[in-house]
Protein backbone atom coordinates (compact mmCIF):
# COMPACT_ATOMS: atom_id res chain seq x y z
CA UNK A 1 0.00 0.00 0.00
CA UNK A 2 1.70 3.73 -1.17
CA UNK A 3 1.95 6.40 1.74
CA UNK A 4 -1.93 7.92 2.05
CA UNK A 5 -1.99 11.95 1.17
CA UNK A 6 -1.33 13.89 4.07
CA UNK A 7 -5.03 15.29 3.87
CA UNK A 8 -8.18 14.59 2.05
CA UNK A 9 -11.78 16.11 1.74
CA UNK A 10 -13.75 13.05 0.81
CA UNK A 11 -17.10 14.67 -0.48
CA UNK A 12 -16.89 17.83 2.48
CA UNK A 13 -20.25 19.19 2.61
CA UNK A 14 -20.72 22.84 4.98
CA UNK A 15 -24.18 24.20 5.72
CA UNK A 16 -24.84 27.16 7.17
CA UNK A 17 -28.52 27.07 7.81
CA UNK A 18 -30.26 26.62 4.52
CA UNK A 19 -26.84 27.78 2.75
CA UNK A 20 -24.73 25.14 1.99
CA UNK A 21 -21.08 27.05 1.72
CA UNK A 22 -19.13 23.60 0.40
CA UNK A 23 -20.90 21.38 -2.16
CA UNK A 24 -19.41 17.74 -1.70
CA UNK A 25 -16.04 19.12 -1.75
CA UNK A 26 -12.56 16.30 -3.07
CA UNK A 27 -9.30 17.99 -2.30
CA UNK A 28 -6.10 15.67 -1.95
CA UNK A 29 -2.97 16.69 -0.83
CA UNK A 30 0.52 15.11 -0.81
CA UNK A 31 3.05 15.38 2.17
CA UNK A 32 5.34 18.84 1.19
CA UNK A 33 2.68 19.58 -1.59
CA UNK A 34 2.33 23.89 -1.53
CA UNK A 35 -1.10 24.91 -2.08
CA UNK A 36 -2.74 28.21 -3.30
CA UNK A 37 -6.45 28.89 -2.40
CA UNK A 38 -7.65 31.45 -4.65
CA UNK A 39 -11.18 32.24 -5.53
CA UNK A 40 -13.46 35.69 -5.04
CA UNK A 41 -15.24 36.13 -1.61
CA UNK A 42 -17.37 33.86 -0.13
CA UNK A 43 -16.79 31.26 -2.33
CA UNK A 44 -15.47 28.89 1.11
CA UNK A 45 -11.84 29.21 0.80
CA UNK A 46 -11.33 30.10 4.85
CA UNK A 47 -14.01 27.54 5.63
CA UNK A 48 -12.30 24.75 4.41
CA UNK A 49 -8.99 25.56 6.20
CA UNK A 50 -11.26 26.19 9.35
CA UNK A 51 -12.38 22.96 8.70
CA UNK A 52 -9.10 21.27 8.74
CA UNK A 53 -8.19 23.04 11.62
CA UNK A 54 -11.67 21.80 13.97
CA UNK A 55 -13.09 25.26 14.32
CA UNK A 56 -15.98 24.34 12.08
CA UNK A 57 -18.25 21.09 12.12
CA UNK A 58 -18.52 19.76 8.96
CA UNK A 59 -21.96 18.32 7.82
CA UNK A 60 -21.27 15.82 5.55
CA UNK A 61 -18.15 13.53 3.92
CA UNK A 62 -15.15 12.59 5.64
CA UNK A 63 -11.43 14.68 5.99
CA UNK A 64 -8.86 12.06 6.84
CA UNK A 65 -4.96 13.63 7.77
CA UNK A 66 -2.39 10.59 6.70
CA UNK A 67 -5.28 8.22 6.43
CA UNK A 68 -6.65 8.66 9.73
CA UNK A 69 -10.32 10.69 9.81
CA UNK A 70 -10.05 13.69 11.60
CA UNK A 71 -13.68 13.89 13.37
CA UNK A 72 -14.53 10.38 13.03
CA UNK A 73 -13.22 6.89 14.03
CA UNK A 74 -14.04 3.81 11.91
CA UNK A 75 -15.92 1.29 13.63
CA UNK A 76 -16.78 -1.79 12.24
CA UNK A 77 -16.11 -0.40 8.82
CA UNK A 78 -18.37 2.66 9.36
CA UNK A 79 -17.63 6.16 10.19
CA UNK A 80 -18.74 7.65 13.60
CA UNK A 81 -17.71 11.16 15.02
CA UNK A 82 -14.50 10.92 17.08
CA UNK A 83 -14.16 11.72 20.91
CA UNK A 84 -12.24 15.06 22.02
CA UNK A 85 -9.22 13.11 22.68
CA UNK A 86 -8.83 11.36 19.13
CA UNK A 87 -9.66 14.65 17.68
CA UNK A 88 -6.90 16.16 19.26
CA UNK A 89 -4.58 13.59 18.54
CA UNK A 90 -4.69 14.20 15.30
CA UNK A 91 -5.63 17.44 14.76
CA UNK A 92 -1.71 17.59 16.25
CA UNK A 93 -0.60 17.40 13.29
CA UNK A 94 -2.07 20.51 12.04
CA UNK A 95 -1.21 24.41 12.61
CA UNK A 96 -2.58 27.70 12.03
CA UNK A 97 -1.83 30.86 11.20
CA UNK A 98 -4.78 33.72 10.88
CA UNK A 99 -4.97 36.69 9.37
CA UNK A 100 -6.01 38.76 12.24
CA UNK A 101 -2.41 36.95 14.11
CA UNK A 102 -4.67 36.29 17.39
CA UNK A 103 -1.76 36.40 19.67
CA UNK A 104 -2.19 36.09 23.41
CA UNK A 105 -2.20 40.03 24.19
CA UNK A 106 -0.81 39.27 27.65
CA UNK A 107 2.41 37.27 26.87
CA UNK A 108 5.49 38.24 25.47
CA UNK A 109 6.93 36.87 21.77
CA UNK A 110 8.78 34.00 23.94
CA UNK A 111 6.13 33.21 25.86
CA UNK A 112 3.57 33.03 23.05
CA UNK A 113 5.49 30.79 21.53
CA UNK A 114 6.26 28.72 24.74
CA UNK A 115 2.58 28.41 26.03
CA UNK A 116 1.54 25.42 24.02
CA UNK A 117 4.73 23.23 24.20
CA UNK A 118 5.08 23.43 27.52
CA UNK A 119 0.95 22.99 28.59
CA UNK A 120 0.07 20.41 25.27
CA UNK A 121 3.22 18.44 24.52
CA UNK A 122 4.86 18.32 28.00
CA UNK A 123 7.98 20.11 27.31
CA UNK A 124 10.06 21.81 29.95
CA UNK A 125 10.21 25.66 30.32
CA UNK A 126 13.89 25.69 28.84
CA UNK A 127 13.18 22.95 26.21
CA UNK A 128 10.43 25.18 24.78
CA UNK A 129 12.13 28.11 25.02
CA UNK A 130 14.70 27.21 23.24
CA UNK A 131 12.30 25.74 20.82
CA UNK A 132 10.70 29.18 20.89
CA UNK A 133 14.27 30.92 20.45
CA UNK A 134 15.00 29.29 17.81
CA UNK A 135 12.00 29.94 15.94
CA UNK A 136 11.94 33.61 16.97
CA UNK A 137 15.55 34.16 15.40
CA UNK A 138 14.22 32.02 12.18
CA UNK A 139 11.62 34.93 11.58
CA UNK A 140 14.20 37.13 12.17
CA UNK A 141 13.05 38.15 15.56
CA UNK A 142 15.58 37.23 18.44
CA UNK A 143 15.81 40.62 19.59
CA UNK A 144 12.23 41.51 20.26
CA UNK A 145 11.24 37.98 22.07
CA UNK A 146 10.46 40.01 25.35
CA UNK A 147 8.13 42.49 23.51
CA UNK A 148 4.52 42.22 24.37
CA UNK A 149 2.03 41.77 20.96
CA UNK A 150 0.95 45.30 21.70
CA UNK A 151 4.73 46.42 20.93
CA UNK A 152 5.19 44.80 18.25
CA UNK A 153 4.17 45.95 14.14
CA UNK A 154 1.92 44.18 12.23
CA UNK A 155 4.30 42.51 10.64
CA UNK A 156 6.25 41.48 13.66
CA UNK A 157 3.00 40.08 14.93
CA UNK A 158 2.35 38.13 12.04
CA UNK A 159 6.10 36.41 12.36
CA UNK A 160 5.73 35.84 15.80
CA UNK A 161 2.46 33.88 15.59
CA UNK A 162 4.04 32.05 12.61
CA UNK A 163 6.33 31.09 14.84
CA UNK A 164 4.15 29.70 17.36
CA UNK A 165 2.10 27.64 15.34
CA UNK A 166 6.02 26.16 13.82
CA UNK A 167 6.71 25.51 18.06
CA UNK A 168 4.13 22.98 17.74
CA UNK A 169 5.99 21.55 14.57
CA UNK A 170 2.56 20.40 13.08
CA UNK A 171 3.33 18.37 9.88
CA UNK A 172 0.33 20.75 7.90
CA UNK A 173 0.33 24.84 8.22
CA UNK A 174 -2.78 26.25 7.53
CA UNK A 175 -2.27 30.07 6.24
CA UNK A 176 -5.56 32.18 5.79
CA UNK A 177 -4.73 35.63 4.12
CA UNK A 178 -2.11 35.95 6.57
CA UNK A 179 -1.15 39.31 5.19
CA UNK A 180 -4.30 40.91 4.17
CA UNK A 181 -4.75 42.75 7.51
CA UNK A 182 -1.06 44.17 7.01
CA UNK A 183 0.54 47.81 5.73
CA UNK A 184 1.49 47.23 2.13
CA UNK A 185 5.52 47.45 3.19
CA UNK A 186 5.23 45.11 6.02
CA UNK A 187 3.44 42.60 3.23
CA UNK A 188 6.97 41.29 2.21
CA UNK A 189 8.73 40.58 5.38
CA UNK A 190 5.97 38.03 6.15
CA UNK A 191 5.96 36.54 2.74
CA UNK A 192 9.46 36.05 3.56
CA UNK A 193 9.11 34.03 6.07
CA UNK A 194 6.84 32.09 4.15
CA UNK A 195 8.88 31.16 1.16
CA UNK A 196 11.69 30.30 4.21
CA UNK A 197 9.16 27.83 5.24
CA UNK A 198 8.81 26.49 1.78
CA UNK A 199 12.18 25.38 1.46
CA UNK A 200 11.30 22.64 4.24
CA UNK A 201 10.08 19.73 1.97
CA UNK A 202 8.16 17.55 4.62
CA UNK A 203 6.01 20.68 5.49
CA UNK A 204 2.67 20.81 3.92
CA UNK A 205 1.22 23.97 3.41
CA UNK A 206 -2.20 25.39 2.59
CA UNK A 207 -2.33 29.27 2.01
CA UNK A 208 -5.53 31.13 1.01
CA UNK A 209 -4.36 34.39 -0.73
CA UNK A 210 -4.84 37.03 -2.88
CA UNK A 211 -1.55 37.75 -3.22
CA UNK A 212 -2.05 36.08 -6.91
CA UNK A 213 2.22 37.05 -7.82
CA UNK A 214 3.02 35.39 -4.79
CA UNK A 215 0.74 32.06 -5.30
CA UNK A 216 2.68 31.85 -8.85
CA UNK A 217 5.89 31.77 -7.61
CA UNK A 218 5.16 29.69 -4.21
CA UNK A 219 2.65 27.10 -4.78
CA UNK A 220 2.95 23.81 -6.19
CA UNK A 221 -0.62 24.26 -7.40
CA UNK A 222 -3.46 26.46 -7.46
CA UNK A 223 -6.94 25.45 -6.27
CA UNK A 224 -9.39 28.08 -7.70
CA UNK A 225 -12.59 28.03 -5.61
CA UNK A 226 -16.14 29.61 -6.95
CA UNK A 227 -19.20 28.65 -4.70
CA UNK A 228 -18.27 26.05 -2.83
CA UNK A 229 -16.45 24.14 -5.55
CA UNK A 230 -13.04 23.95 -7.04
CA UNK A 231 -13.91 25.22 -10.25
CA UNK A 232 -10.32 24.47 -11.69
CA UNK A 233 -6.81 23.92 -10.21
CA UNK A 234 -3.48 23.09 -11.41
CA UNK A 235 0.30 23.80 -11.60
CA UNK A 236 0.32 27.55 -10.90
CA UNK A 237 2.22 28.33 -14.23
CA UNK A 238 -0.63 27.30 -16.62
CA UNK A 239 -3.30 28.54 -14.92
CA UNK A 240 -2.40 32.07 -14.51
CA UNK A 241 -1.38 31.71 -18.52
CA UNK A 242 -3.99 29.88 -19.43
CA UNK A 243 -7.37 29.40 -17.07
CA UNK A 244 -9.43 27.21 -19.09
CA UNK A 245 -12.27 27.72 -17.11
CA UNK A 246 -14.59 30.76 -18.05
CA UNK A 247 -14.92 31.76 -13.90
CA UNK A 248 -11.20 31.90 -13.61
CA UNK A 249 -10.58 33.67 -16.11
CA UNK A 250 -13.49 36.38 -14.90
CA UNK A 251 -11.74 36.20 -11.60
CA UNK A 252 -7.98 36.93 -13.20
CA UNK A 253 -9.32 39.68 -14.87
CA UNK A 254 -10.69 41.22 -11.87
CA UNK A 255 -7.97 40.85 -10.07
CA UNK A 256 -5.72 42.36 -12.61
CA UNK A 257 -7.74 44.97 -13.31
CA UNK A 258 -7.93 46.02 -9.57
CA UNK A 259 -3.86 45.62 -9.57
CA UNK B 1 -11.15 60.21 39.85
CA UNK B 2 -7.39 59.97 39.37
CA UNK B 3 -5.02 57.38 41.79
CA UNK B 4 -3.74 60.68 43.48
CA UNK B 5 -6.85 62.56 43.91
CA UNK B 6 -8.27 59.11 45.71
CA UNK B 7 -5.20 59.27 47.62
CA UNK B 8 -5.71 62.84 48.70
CA UNK B 9 -9.20 62.50 49.73
CA UNK B 10 -8.32 58.92 51.82
CA UNK B 11 -5.71 60.77 53.91
CA UNK B 12 -8.10 63.69 54.29
CA UNK B 13 -10.85 61.35 55.79
CA UNK B 14 -8.24 59.57 57.92
CA UNK B 15 -7.13 62.82 59.08
CA UNK B 16 -10.40 64.39 60.00
CA UNK B 17 -11.28 60.97 61.64
CA UNK B 18 -8.12 61.00 63.56
CA UNK B 19 -9.27 64.53 65.13
CA UNK B 20 -12.23 64.23 65.93
CA UNK B 21 -12.18 61.33 67.78
CA UNK B 22 -9.92 63.07 69.76
CA UNK B 23 -12.49 65.71 70.71
CA UNK B 24 -14.16 65.84 74.25
CA UNK B 25 -17.46 64.89 72.48
CA UNK B 26 -16.34 62.20 70.31
CA UNK B 27 -13.70 60.33 72.30
CA UNK B 28 -16.21 58.13 74.45
CA UNK B 29 -17.54 56.75 70.97
CA UNK B 30 -14.15 55.62 69.72
CA UNK B 31 -13.81 52.24 71.75
CA UNK B 32 -17.20 51.50 70.61
CA UNK B 33 -17.50 52.37 67.13
CA UNK B 34 -13.88 50.50 66.72
CA UNK B 35 -15.07 47.33 67.87
CA UNK B 36 -18.23 47.84 65.36
CA UNK B 37 -15.97 48.54 62.62
CA UNK B 38 -13.42 46.04 63.06
CA UNK B 39 -17.31 43.80 62.97
CA UNK B 40 -17.91 45.28 59.61
CA UNK B 41 -14.01 45.21 57.89
CA UNK B 42 -14.37 41.34 58.97
CA UNK B 43 -17.53 40.10 57.47
CA UNK B 44 -16.11 42.41 54.57
CA UNK B 45 -13.30 40.95 54.03
CA UNK B 46 -14.88 37.21 54.38
CA UNK B 47 -17.97 37.62 52.41
CA UNK B 48 -15.62 39.41 48.99
CA UNK B 49 -13.72 35.92 49.59
CA UNK B 50 -16.87 34.32 49.08
CA UNK B 51 -18.39 36.69 46.23
CA UNK B 52 -15.39 36.17 44.14
CA UNK B 53 -15.44 32.45 44.75
CA UNK B 54 -19.15 32.25 44.01
CA UNK B 55 -19.01 34.78 41.48
CA UNK B 56 -16.10 32.59 39.18
CA UNK B 57 -17.68 29.27 39.75
CA UNK B 58 -21.19 30.23 39.01
CA UNK B 59 -20.01 32.70 36.23
CA UNK B 60 -18.16 29.86 34.26
CA UNK B 61 -20.96 27.09 35.11
CA UNK B 62 -23.30 29.51 33.25
CA UNK B 63 -21.34 29.38 30.03
CA UNK B 64 -19.64 26.18 30.21
CA UNK B 65 -21.22 23.64 32.93
CA UNK B 66 -22.89 20.69 31.66
CA UNK B 67 -27.05 20.98 32.38
CA UNK B 68 -27.68 20.39 35.30
CA UNK B 69 -25.00 22.07 36.71
CA UNK B 70 -25.29 25.40 34.66
CA UNK B 71 -29.32 25.16 35.61
CA UNK B 72 -27.94 25.63 39.29
CA UNK B 73 -25.86 28.31 38.48
CA UNK B 74 -28.61 30.30 36.47
CA UNK B 75 -31.10 29.63 39.75
CA UNK B 76 -28.97 30.35 42.31
CA UNK B 77 -27.78 33.49 40.36
CA UNK B 78 -31.30 34.83 39.83
CA UNK B 79 -32.58 33.69 43.11
CA UNK B 80 -29.69 36.01 44.68
CA UNK B 81 -30.20 38.81 42.74
CA UNK B 82 -34.28 39.11 42.64
CA UNK B 83 -34.55 38.60 46.04
CA UNK B 84 -33.50 41.69 48.94
CA UNK B 85 -30.24 40.99 50.50
CA UNK B 86 -32.36 41.66 54.13
CA UNK B 87 -34.47 39.18 53.20
CA UNK B 88 -31.81 36.32 52.41
CA UNK B 89 -30.12 37.45 55.86
CA UNK B 90 -33.40 36.94 57.80
CA UNK B 91 -33.96 33.92 56.03
CA UNK B 92 -30.41 32.28 56.77
CA UNK B 93 -30.43 33.18 60.29
CA UNK B 94 -34.14 32.65 61.25
CA UNK B 95 -35.72 30.40 58.27
CA UNK B 96 -33.25 28.41 58.38
CA UNK B 97 -32.98 26.37 62.17
CA UNK B 98 -37.12 25.50 61.16
CA UNK B 99 -35.36 23.13 58.73
CA UNK B 100 -32.78 21.67 61.60
CA UNK B 101 -29.66 23.69 60.64
CA UNK B 102 -28.43 26.39 62.49
CA UNK B 103 -25.60 28.65 62.09
CA UNK B 104 -24.21 31.80 63.73
CA UNK B 105 -25.27 34.82 63.24
CA UNK B 106 -21.55 36.21 62.10
CA UNK B 107 -21.84 32.67 59.80
CA UNK B 108 -25.26 33.80 58.06
CA UNK B 109 -23.86 37.59 57.70
CA UNK B 110 -20.93 35.88 55.31
CA UNK B 111 -22.92 33.54 53.97
CA UNK B 112 -25.67 35.93 52.73
CA UNK B 113 -24.12 38.89 51.75
CA UNK B 114 -21.47 36.60 50.25
CA UNK B 115 -23.76 34.89 48.02
CA UNK B 116 -25.86 38.14 47.17
CA UNK B 117 -22.74 40.38 45.64
CA UNK B 118 -21.77 36.80 44.19
CA UNK B 119 -24.61 36.39 42.19
CA UNK B 120 -24.04 40.22 40.74
CA UNK B 121 -20.45 39.22 40.18
CA UNK B 122 -21.42 36.04 38.01
CA UNK B 123 -23.12 38.08 35.59
CA UNK B 124 -20.07 40.28 35.45
CA UNK B 125 -17.24 37.34 35.18
CA UNK B 126 -19.17 36.15 32.27
CA UNK B 127 -19.66 39.10 30.40
CA UNK B 128 -15.95 39.40 31.06
CA UNK B 129 -15.09 36.02 29.47
CA UNK B 130 -17.95 36.44 26.45
CA UNK B 131 -16.02 39.94 26.21
CA UNK B 132 -12.62 38.21 24.85
CA UNK B 133 -12.24 38.01 21.51
CA UNK B 134 -13.28 35.21 19.62
CA UNK B 135 -10.13 34.52 17.66
CA UNK B 136 -8.62 33.51 21.37
CA UNK B 137 -10.58 31.05 21.48
CA UNK B 138 -9.46 30.16 17.93
CA UNK B 139 -5.69 30.33 18.65
CA UNK B 140 -6.17 28.21 21.44
CA UNK B 141 -7.92 25.63 19.50
CA UNK B 142 -5.14 25.95 16.66
CA UNK B 143 -2.70 25.20 19.50
CA UNK B 144 -3.97 21.88 20.42
CA UNK B 145 -4.74 23.26 24.20
CA UNK B 146 -7.47 21.82 26.08
CA UNK B 147 -10.56 24.03 27.05
CA UNK B 148 -9.66 23.87 30.65
CA UNK B 149 -6.10 25.02 29.79
CA UNK B 150 -7.40 27.98 26.96
CA UNK B 151 -9.46 29.58 29.86
CA UNK B 152 -7.04 29.17 33.00
CA UNK B 153 -4.10 30.47 30.99
CA UNK B 154 -5.74 33.12 28.11
CA UNK B 155 -9.42 33.61 28.51
CA UNK B 156 -9.67 34.04 32.32
CA UNK B 157 -6.84 36.58 32.55
CA UNK B 158 -7.44 38.68 29.78
CA UNK B 159 -11.02 38.62 31.33
CA UNK B 160 -9.68 39.47 34.41
CA UNK B 161 -8.61 42.75 33.04
CA UNK B 162 -12.17 43.83 31.82
CA UNK B 163 -13.73 42.85 35.63
CA UNK B 164 -11.82 44.75 37.60
CA UNK B 165 -13.91 48.27 37.63
CA UNK B 166 -17.65 46.35 38.11
CA UNK B 167 -15.93 44.26 40.69
CA UNK B 168 -14.77 47.71 42.70
CA UNK B 169 -18.25 48.76 42.27
CA UNK B 170 -19.73 45.15 43.85
CA UNK B 171 -17.25 45.41 46.60
CA UNK B 172 -18.19 49.09 47.63
CA UNK B 173 -21.75 47.44 47.32
CA UNK B 174 -20.38 44.57 49.35
CA UNK B 175 -19.37 46.77 52.16
CA UNK B 176 -22.37 49.19 52.35
CA UNK B 177 -24.57 45.89 52.43
CA UNK B 178 -23.08 44.88 55.47
CA UNK B 179 -24.97 47.66 57.47
CA UNK B 180 -27.96 44.88 57.35
CA UNK B 181 -26.44 42.62 59.55
CA UNK B 182 -27.34 44.82 62.64
CA UNK B 183 -30.71 43.37 62.05
CA UNK B 184 -29.61 39.76 62.65
CA UNK B 185 -27.92 40.80 65.76
CA UNK B 186 -24.66 41.41 64.84
CA UNK B 187 -22.65 44.61 66.27
CA UNK B 188 -21.24 45.91 63.55
CA UNK B 189 -20.56 49.14 62.61
CA UNK B 190 -24.01 50.53 62.26
CA UNK B 191 -25.57 48.43 65.08
CA UNK B 192 -23.22 50.03 67.84
CA UNK B 193 -24.08 53.53 66.46
CA UNK B 194 -27.77 52.99 66.65
CA UNK B 195 -27.06 52.01 70.32
CA UNK B 196 -24.71 54.35 71.34
CA UNK B 197 -27.34 56.73 69.60
CA UNK B 198 -29.95 55.41 71.54
CA UNK B 199 -28.31 55.42 74.88
CA UNK B 200 -26.50 59.36 74.28
CA UNK B 201 -28.83 60.78 71.90
CA UNK B 202 -25.22 62.65 70.73
CA UNK B 203 -26.30 62.13 66.99
CA UNK B 204 -24.37 64.43 64.69
CA UNK B 205 -21.07 63.21 66.78
CA UNK B 206 -21.91 59.51 66.25
CA UNK B 207 -22.85 59.16 62.60
CA UNK B 208 -20.39 61.84 61.54
CA UNK B 209 -17.69 59.55 63.01
CA UNK B 210 -19.76 56.62 61.22
CA UNK B 211 -19.77 58.02 57.91
CA UNK B 212 -16.28 59.16 57.49
CA UNK B 213 -15.20 55.63 58.72
CA UNK B 214 -17.66 53.95 56.03
CA UNK B 215 -16.03 56.78 53.57
CA UNK B 216 -12.60 55.88 54.34
CA UNK B 217 -13.37 52.31 54.17
CA UNK B 218 -14.86 52.41 50.38
CA UNK B 219 -11.59 54.79 49.31
CA UNK B 220 -9.76 52.26 50.72
CA UNK B 221 -11.27 49.69 48.36
CA UNK B 222 -11.68 51.81 45.46
CA UNK B 223 -8.22 52.91 46.01
CA UNK B 224 -6.64 49.56 45.73
CA UNK B 225 -8.51 48.49 43.09
CA UNK B 226 -7.62 51.55 40.79
CA UNK B 227 -3.96 50.10 42.08
CA UNK B 228 -5.24 46.45 40.59
CA UNK B 229 -6.25 48.01 37.22
CA UNK B 230 -3.12 49.56 36.59
CA UNK B 231 -1.24 46.65 36.96
CA UNK B 232 -3.38 45.25 35.00
CA UNK B 233 -3.50 47.55 32.19
CA UNK B 234 0.48 47.36 32.54
CA UNK B 235 1.17 43.72 32.84
CA UNK B 236 -1.80 41.82 31.74
CA UNK B 237 -4.02 43.54 29.10
CA UNK B 238 -1.10 44.58 26.51
CA UNK B 239 -4.29 44.18 23.69
CA UNK B 240 -3.74 47.14 21.22
CA UNK B 241 -6.64 49.86 21.16
CA UNK B 242 -6.90 50.11 18.06
N1 LIG C 1 -20.42 31.62 10.88
C1 LIG C 1 -21.08 31.75 9.70
N2 LIG C 1 -22.42 31.81 9.68
C2 LIG C 1 -23.09 31.92 8.53
N3 LIG C 1 -22.50 32.00 7.33
C3 LIG C 1 -21.16 31.96 7.28
C4 LIG C 1 -20.38 31.83 8.46
N4 LIG C 1 -19.08 31.80 8.11
C5 LIG C 1 -19.05 31.91 6.78
N5 LIG C 1 -20.30 32.01 6.26
C6 LIG C 1 -20.64 32.10 4.84
O1 LIG C 1 -20.00 31.04 4.17
C7 LIG C 1 -19.56 31.46 2.89
C8 LIG C 1 -18.10 31.15 2.72
O2 LIG C 1 -17.36 31.91 3.65
P1 LIG C 1 -15.78 31.92 3.69
O3 LIG C 1 -15.39 32.76 4.84
O4 LIG C 1 -15.27 30.54 3.64
O5 LIG C 1 -15.42 32.66 2.33
P2 LIG C 1 -14.00 33.11 1.78
O6 LIG C 1 -13.83 32.44 0.48
O7 LIG C 1 -12.96 32.89 2.78
O8 LIG C 1 -14.23 34.65 1.54
P3 LIG C 1 -13.23 35.90 1.74
O9 LIG C 1 -12.35 35.96 0.53
O10 LIG C 1 -14.14 37.07 1.81
O11 LIG C 1 -12.48 35.66 3.00
C9 LIG C 1 -19.90 32.94 2.78
O12 LIG C 1 -21.09 33.05 2.04
C10 LIG C 1 -20.13 33.36 4.19
O13 LIG C 1 -21.06 34.39 4.26
MG1 LIG D 1 -11.75 34.15 3.99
Amino acid sequence: MSEPPMVSFENVTKRYGSLTVLDGLNLTISRGEKVAIIGPSGSGKTTVLRMLMTLETIDGGVIRVEGEPLTHTERQGRLVPANLAHIRKVRAKIGMVFQSFNLFPHMTALHNCMEAPVKVLGLSRAEAEARAADLLEMVGLSNRRDYYPSQLSGGQQQRVAIARALAMRPRVMLFDEVTSALDPELVGEVLQVIRKLGEEHDLTMLMVTHQMGFAREFADRVCFFYEGRICEEGEPKAFFQNPQNERSRQFLRAVLEAG
Amino acid sequence: MGLRALAVLLTLTLATILYLSRLEDFRIFVPGLAQGALMTLRITAAAAVLAVLAAITAGLLKLYGPAPLRWLAVAYIEVFRGTSALVQLFWLYFVLPGFGITIEAYTAAVIGIGLNIGAYGAEVVRGAVVSVARGQWEATVALNMTRAQALRRIILPQAFAAMIPPWGNLLIELLKTTALVSMITLGDLAFRAQQMNQTTMKTAQIFTLVLLVYLAMSLTVTLGMRLLERRAARGILHARAA
